[in-house]
Order: structure tokens, then C-alpha cells, then sequence
């Protein structure tokens, strides 16, 4: 007779086997890095670029120069790049990160020979039309708008300007900013930054020898850096004073709440460690936050933490949106299971069953061989190599409750968070 | 081209293995044929609430999650207007656990107050969440009911009002629960690090003994076909105005949903597509504009819907939208842009086929649509599609008589 009470037997993760990528620099300097491994005939490649140093009388140049990119070349305009990208079936996406902004092609390994020249164009020669920085600033106002008024938005921007102050992490772009930006400023900054010297260039997919030459022989000839290198180191961050930022909204059924504070980043030897504290915390379903704040109150439909790695930074965070009228009571339990990592250590039950969920987690993260190539680019540009998932699992495994409660008493101060809510106080 | 072995249990669970060496990951996906169209017209987000509920405990194993996660683990579900679909991906060697966990809630539930309770706020603060403390949140809330008259369709999946979540009562619960989670109604896919065989014995196991119950007949009241110009304005603290013009479509399995599907490629899919580039672009009306179909088993919508910039009248922009869906019906489209369209549903596939919790998703879907290997043969169906066909079901839906529009009115 079947006991269904029974769990049946399982195992623990004892590794993970991750894919080390080849790696060579061309005669240029770009970096590239590729995965070669799946059974379908496609591939993604990135064009990762450091960011120009923040300047705060033109904030939004590393942004607007990112989004730009497809719009334009001397032979190509923008309805010449996405049919040409469309037609061959591949997607071409332009992303601008805190640290890099990047290109990513997804393409049929057949379609290569249509869809690179396309990025070489964009890479060597984008022109930034007046007409195309007109729409792109006509619409990205219409949707800042948008933004602007979502209560989780606007706790978003106060914490980061609070963090980090007027620097690039703490960018919080404004209606006005897009009114200044000039063709000509977009065209001196995409020269500076889009140069092989400042380009990490990383391959997944079906990457043979042939695909690799054929890619890495499109962008070693006639893709020269400029007079100047990148200067992509960023100015000290200011963070504010001021700990506590409550915007009123009246009318809220929710309010929105963002707290956390500045903390160390991936390169730091805590923060896998700390990781393992945040998940117990709030970085999971079955999380304490989760398990109280929701699954016990019911006061949300979700809440989480987590800690962002930067180059320059790294920051603990908790978010929720929650009903208007039990903000002041979430808040006092976020407070309490903040506390509660202080005062008494974790149960041998609830730290093996964190261990094993991150364990599971991180092989589960390992999907393809995108995720391969994703795993490398959050350690390559910390400075660390792949390695650090040795250190990681290995510290996953054997951290001590002990020790998680010296971590909270060491990084977790909750009069010195940084606290946002926007909505009601009540 | 995904391939996959099938079988059914005495009970009439429909199993599916589908084996992917390359990961050491296994899925299990169970889809129930329960959605919000089943639900009472007085009890409605009912199948979304139930899916919570799910998660609150079963017969014989008092907390769902904590077990899963701590074979490393996660799992989450999501409930449509047709289908209610349950997935977990843990290590392969831990495949039995997520067995143990899903056969057993298939079994019973425990049906605590206090989970009914926590979950009933939960779900009301997703209401608030995503529906009404957003701009434009509710606006599903509104076009639903616009579009359908008869259908149950016209009621979005987290409900009509807060009020029908608000007074679920655990007899509704168990009840829902009889009528739709049995193995008669369950579709489950296995797929990753995963043997055929493996999975045949783990079935026998965990989900033979599981009594079949009662076979639920859907006799839904189905939409008659829309003969008149449907038109609602709203005011609201909105920040741009937003324009919804949304028309019937046929169903999932009518012939024509795949050049239908490509109709809405044409109009909105990549910076190449018919609207953004006519109208945010070349004459610019809209700061962004899109087109998509909701794929619903039943009648349909396809849906245009666009902010206007701020000097432009709702007129003019929907004078605008209207001329670029009128081409459609005048002019066959170019040859190459069909191919550019049919490409971009080709390549979509093969890269679909790396994403091993998305292809056991859609052999499930399509195992309910009633054959899984109509997945591998969706790439002929979209191909097979002509120019001709993209014009005819162009003038067949694009009319005025079956256009439903919503407007919202940003206010000043």
C-alpha cells in the first residue's frame, strides 16, 4: 500500500558543470568570448560596451545613443535595418545596463552572412538622423509619462537616487532631459564608447569553426578604435542623507514600499554568504517575507529581496506593493524578520532546505547554452572568473547559521535602511 | 520538431514524456482543462482562486512548496480564460518528489479555512495589484464585456468585481474542485533528464491509483457573430490617451487562425511591421502602437491598441488605424513581405525548441487542442498560408460591424 505521507527519497546537488568559453582578443582589442554547444543551428551574439562616465549636465547619453543604435546608418535608415533584420527571421535588440549597454543578435546560423553586415553597418557607422532623436524623444516622454505614474516606479527611483545620488546608478531621467539632446553630442559619444577596445564581443549557439571566423572576421577588419579610449571609469556615488522619502498618493489602494541600503557586490568574499541570508529573508516562494507578509497576513500578492551587484556597488533591497491601509503594519514585519536573522540563528531545517533550493536553482538556471554564456558575463565583468560558482556552491553548502547571523548583525542595520513608500502611510 | 512518447492511465490521464539529454533538469507540466470560462456568472475568478488554492496543502501532505524546494525545486501555474496549467522544474533526480506532490493534490485537497481565507486577500490584493492601482490597469475589465455579450469570455480571469472573491466559501471550493481536477481533465507533460520508461512506472505509481471521476461536459453559450459598431469612452486619471480597437476573431482550431495569426505579425511584430512603421514612423500619429491576437480556444479577439501623441484628436488617430487595416483588405500583400513574416515564425520556432519548460507547456496545450504533435506541425500550417487568404480574412474581420473600440480619456 502506497504511504503517500512519505517524501520519496532525493538527492542532494553535489555540482554543477558549467561551460568554459574560448576566448580571443582581436588584432582591434575587442575581447570575444564563445559557447559552442545545442543541436540547433542558431546563434546569439552580444556586443557588450562599457559606459561612458556619467555626465550630469547630459544624463541620458548612454541611454539615448543605446536606443538609437537601430535607427540609422550612412547606407542603412532605420526601415532599411528591421527589414533587413525581419526578413531573415532574427531579432536584433539594443539594452542600456547600469554598467554596459550592449547589441544582441538572435539569428539562423544560415542568415549570418544577411543579418552581421547589418551590425556592422550600425556598429561603424550610425548616423543618429535628427528626425529618428525627435521621435525617440517625442515617445520616450510619452512613456516616462506612463511610468511616472506607477506608485512601484516611483519607489524605484526614489531608492536609487537616495543610494547613489546624481551619478549614473542613481539616474532618474526627467521630461526635460530628453528635450536637450543634441545629434551632435549622440554622435561624439557613440564614437568614444562604440569602439573595438571597449567591446566584449560574447558567442552562444551552434558556434563552430566556421561561425566563429565568419563573425570574427566581420568585425576585426575595417572596425578601428578612435583617437581617444573609452573613458568608462565613473565618479564617486553620493549617497543622500536623508533615510526616509514617503510621496502621498491619495487615491492608492496600494502603496508601494522600497527599502535597502548600499552593500558589497559579487567580488566581495561575503556575498555569497549574503546571498544565502537573502534568500532565508526574501528571495524565495517560501521565503520569510513571503511566508509572512503574504502567506500569512495577506497583506500582498508578493514581496521579495535581493541584492543588485554593480561594478561600483552592490545594494540589499526589499520591494513589495501592499494593500493601503496595512503599509504601516508591513512595514513593522519587515522590521521584525529583519530581527529575527539578528537574534536567533536559522534552523538547521530551514538552512538545508535554502541550500538545496539555491543548489536546484542554480542548475535549473543552466537552461541552454544561453545561459552558459549569461552565467560567465555576471562573473567576467566582476572581475572574477567562473571559479566563483566553485566558491559559490561550496559556501551554499557549508555556511553556518552561525555565521548568517553575524552577516545580519554586520550588514543588515534596519534604522540605517534607506526606506521609500509611495501611496498611503497608514 | 519535438518528439515525445503517449500515454493514457486507466483513469484517463493523458501522459506526455518528452526526453532532453542536454539538461539535467526535468519538468513536470500538468495543464486541467478548467478556466475562467467555466466558471458561474455570479462566482467569477473562481479558476484563478483555485489556483492559489493549490497550493495551500493536500490530502495527505500538509505544505506544497517546502518539500519542492527542498529537492531543489520551484514551481509556479498560471490560469487563463481557457486552461488552468501547474509546472515545476526540479533536478531529474529528484523527479519522483514532484510525482509525490502533484499526484496527491489531484488526489484532494486539505481545504483549509485558513488557507481560503490568507488566499482570498492575496488574490484581492492581485486585483488591486494589477488591475485597478495601475493606469490603464482595468482595461480588460472594461473591453471583455464589450466584446462578448453571451460568452463567458466577457469576464477577465481574476474576476468581475472584488466582491465574487471576496465571498468564496470552502463548499464552493470543493465542489469546483470535483467537477475539474480529476485525471479525466489533466494533461501532463514530463520532459528533460527523463526516461519513457521512468516515467510509465512513476505513473503507475503515484497517479494509477487515483479514481477517475466524473467526465465534466463544457456546453458553453457560444458568441454569436457581431453585427454592430461597439463603442465605449471613459474618462480616468489616466496620463495619454489610449486607444483600443479590438475585433472577433474564430477560435484556436478554425482554419484560418493561422493567417489570421500573420495578419497580426504584418500589422505589429518587429520595428518593420505595418503600424509603427506607418504610423509612429513615417507619419507620426502614435508613440507606440500594437496588434495581437488572444488565441482563445472559442471566438477570439484581435486586438489594435495605441497611444496617440498628445496633438493628435482620438479622430485622427483612429482614422489612421483604420486606413492602414483597410490596405489590408484592398491590397494582396507584397510577396516578400509574407515570406519576411513566415520567416520570422520559423526562426521563432527554432528558438523555442531551447526552452525545455516552454516546449513541455505547448505539448500539453496541444495535446487539449487534440493531438501534442500539432506542434511540430505548426511551422507547415503558418507556411501553407497565401496572400489571398491574409486579404480575405483581412475584409472578413476588419469591419466596422465587428469592431469593438475603447477609448480612454486622459483627465486634464
Amino acid at each position: 500500500m502506497l504511504d503517500r505521507t512519505i517524501a520519496p527519497e532525493s538527492k542532494a546537488i553535489d555540482h554543477i558543470n558549467l561551460i568554459k568559453p574560448g576566448h580571443k582578443v582581436l588584432a582591434n582589442g575587442c575581447q570575444v568570448f564563445w559557447f559552442n554547444s545545442g543541436d540547433q543551428e542558431l546563434v546569439r551574439i552580444e556586443w557588450i560596451f562599457g559606459n561612458l562616465r556619467f555626465n550630469p549636465a547630459k544624463p541620458l547619453l548612454n541611454l539615448a545613443v543605446n536606443s538609437l543604435l537601430t535607427e540609422g546608418t550612412s547606407k542603412l535608415n532605420a526601415a532599411q535595418i528591421a527589414d533587413q533584420i525581419d526578413y531573415y527571421g532574427a531579432f536584433l535588440q539594443a539594452d542600456y545596463g547600469y554598467d554596459q549597454s550592449q547589441l544582441t543578435l538572435y539569428s539562423l546560423n544560415r542568415h549570418l552572412g544577411n543579418t552581421l553586415p547589418v551590425i556592422k553597418s550600425i556598429l561603424t557607422d550610425s548616423q543618429f538622423p535628427e528626425k529618428e532623436v525627435e521621435t525617440f524623444i517625442r515617445n520616450q516622454q510619452q512613456k516616462l509619462q506612463v511610468s511616472l505614474q506607477k506608485n512601484d516606479m516611483l519607489a524605484r527611483r526614489a531608492f536609487n537616487k537616495a543610494l547613489y545620488g546624481n551619478t549614473i546608478y542613481g539616474l532618474t531621467s526627467e521630461l526635460k532631459d530628453f528635450e536637450q539632446l543634441q545629434r551632435a553630442d549622440l554622435l561624439q559619444h557613440f564614437e568614444n564608447m562604440y569602439q573595438p577596445s571597449n567591446c566584449t564581443l560574447v558567442i552562444a549557439g551552434k558556434v563552430d569553426e566556421a561561425t566563429l571566423n565568419q563573425i570574427t572576421s566581420a568585425f576585426e577588419a575595417d572596425w578601428d578604435n578612435a583617437a581617444q579610449a573609452a573613458d568608462t571609469a565613473q565618479p564617486e556615488l553620493q549617497p543622500a542623507a536623508e533615510r526616509f522619502y514617503f510621496t502621498e498618493k491619495p487615491q492608492a489602494l496600494q502603496s508601494a514600499i522600497r527599502m535597502g541600503v548600499q552593500m558589497v557586490n559579487r567580488s566581495h568574499p561575503d556575498f555569497p554568504a549574503l546571498q544565502v541570508l537573502n534568500t532565508v529573508l526574501g528571495g524565495y516562494f517560501g521565503s520569510r517575507l513571503m511566508a509572512n507578509i503574504r502567506e500569512d497576513k495577506g497583506y500582498t500578492y508578493g514581496i521579495g529581496s535581493g541584492i543588485t551587484s554593480l561594478r561600483d556597488a552592490g545594494a540589499f533591497f526589499i520591494a513589495t506593493e501592499v494593500g493601503a491601509d496595512v503599509c504601516r503594519s508591513a512595514v513593522n514585519e519587515i522590521e521584525k524578520e529583519i530581527n529575527l536573522l539578528k537574534t536567533e540563528q536559522i534552523s538547521e531545517e530551514e538552512l538545508s532546505l535554502v541550500r538545496n533550493y539555491m543548489l536546484g536553482s542554480l542548475l535549473g538556471s543552466l537552461e541552454n547554452v544561453f545561459s552558459h554564456a549569461d552565467k560567465f558575463k555576471n562573473v567576467y565583468f566582476s572581475g572574477l572568473d567562473l571559479d566563483y560558482y566553485n566558491r559559490y556552491t561550496e559556501i551554499v553548502k557549508t555556511v553556518t547559521a552561525e555565521q548568517l547571523q553575524q552577516l545580519a548583525n554586520q550588514y543588515l542595520h534596519f534604522d540605517d535602511f534607506y526606506k521609500v513608500i509611495v501611496g498611503k502611510y497608514e | 520538431m519535438v518528439k515525445f512518447n503517449r500515454f493514457t492511465l486507466d483513469n484517463g490521464l493523458r501522459v506526455i514524456v518528452h526526453e532532453d539529454h542536454t539538461t539535467p533538469m526535468a519538468v513536470v507540466n500538468i495543464l486541467y482543462d478548467v478556466g475562467a470560462r467555466d466558471e458561474n456568472p455570479e462566482q467569477t475568478g473562481f479558476a484563478h482562486l483555485f489556483e492559489h488554492l493549490m497550493f495551500g496543502g493536500s490530502v495527505n501532505i500538509p505544505v506544497y512548496d517546502e518539500p519542492l524546494q527542498r529537492v531543489g525545486g520551484e514551481n509556479n501555474a498560471f490560469t487563463s480564460n481557457d486552461i488552468t496549467n501547474y509546472y515545476i522544474t526540479l533536478p531529474a533526480v529528484n523527479l519522483e518528489t514532484a510525482f509525490w506532490l502533484e499526484s496527491d493534490r489531484m488526489l484532494n485537497l486539505a481545504f483549509s479555512e485558513k488557507s481560503l481565507e490568507v488566499q482570498r486577500n492575496v488574490v484581492m490584493e492581485e486585483f488591486k495589484q494589477r488591475y485597478l492601482n495601475q493606469p490603464y490597469g482595468d482595461v480588460w475589465l472594461r473591453l471583455r464585456p464589450l466584446v462578448y455579450k453571451t460568452h463567458p469570455y466577457q469576464w477577465a480571469t481574476i474576476g468581475k468585481e472584488l466582491s465574487h472573491i471576496e465571498n468564496a466559501q470552502i463548499e464552493d471550493v470543493k465542489a469546483f474542485f470535483k467537477k475539474h481536477y480529476n485525471p479525466q481533465n489533466a494533461i501532463m507533460v514530463v520532459g528533460g533528464d527523463v526516461t519513457p520508461d521512468q516515467v510509465k512506472a512513476l505513473c503507475d505509481k503515484w497517479f494509477a491509483p487515483i479514481p477517475a471521476g466524473e467526465k465534466y461536459n463544457r456546453n458553453l453559450p457560444q458568441e454569436p457573430e457581431q453585427r454592430e459598431e461597439r463603442r465605449e469612452t471613459v474618462t480616468a486619471k489616466v496620463p495619454l490617451n489610449d486607444i483600443y480597437i479590438t475585433f472577433q476573431v474564430p477560435g484556436r482550431m478554425d482554419e484560418h487562425y493561422y493567417a489570421i495569426d500573420l495578419i497580426s505579425d504584418i500589422l505589429s511584430r518587429g520595428q518593420s511591421a505595418r503600424l509603427h512603421r506607418a504610423l509612429v514612423k513615417d507619419t507620426p500619429v502614435f508613440s507606440e502602437i500594437h496588434a495581437y491576437l488572444t488565441g482563445s480556444l472559442d471566438t477570439g479577439m484581435l486586438v489594435v491598441e495605441g497611444k496617440p501623441l498628445e496633438n493628435i484628436s482620438i479622430e485622427e488617430a483612429e482614422a489612421a488605424v483604420w486606413q492602414e487595416l483597410q490596405k489590408l483588405c484592398a491590397e494582396q500583400i507584397p510577396v516578400d513581405e509574407l515570406t519576411k513574416v513566415k520567416n520570422k515564425t520559423e526562426s521563432t520556432m527554432v528558438f523555442a525548441e531551447m526552452a525545455l519548460l516552454d516546449k513541455a507547456m505547448n505539448l500539453a496545450y496541444f495535446e487539449l487542442l487534440g493531438d501534442a504533435d500539432l506542434f511540430n506541425r505548426e511551422t507547415e500550417n503558418y507556411l501553407a498560408v497565401t496572400a489571398q487568404q491574409i486579404q480575405e480574412q483581412a475584409k472578413a474581420i476588419f469591419r466596422k460591424d465587428n469592431s469593438s473600440t475603447l477609448i480612454y480619456l486622459a483627465e486634464k
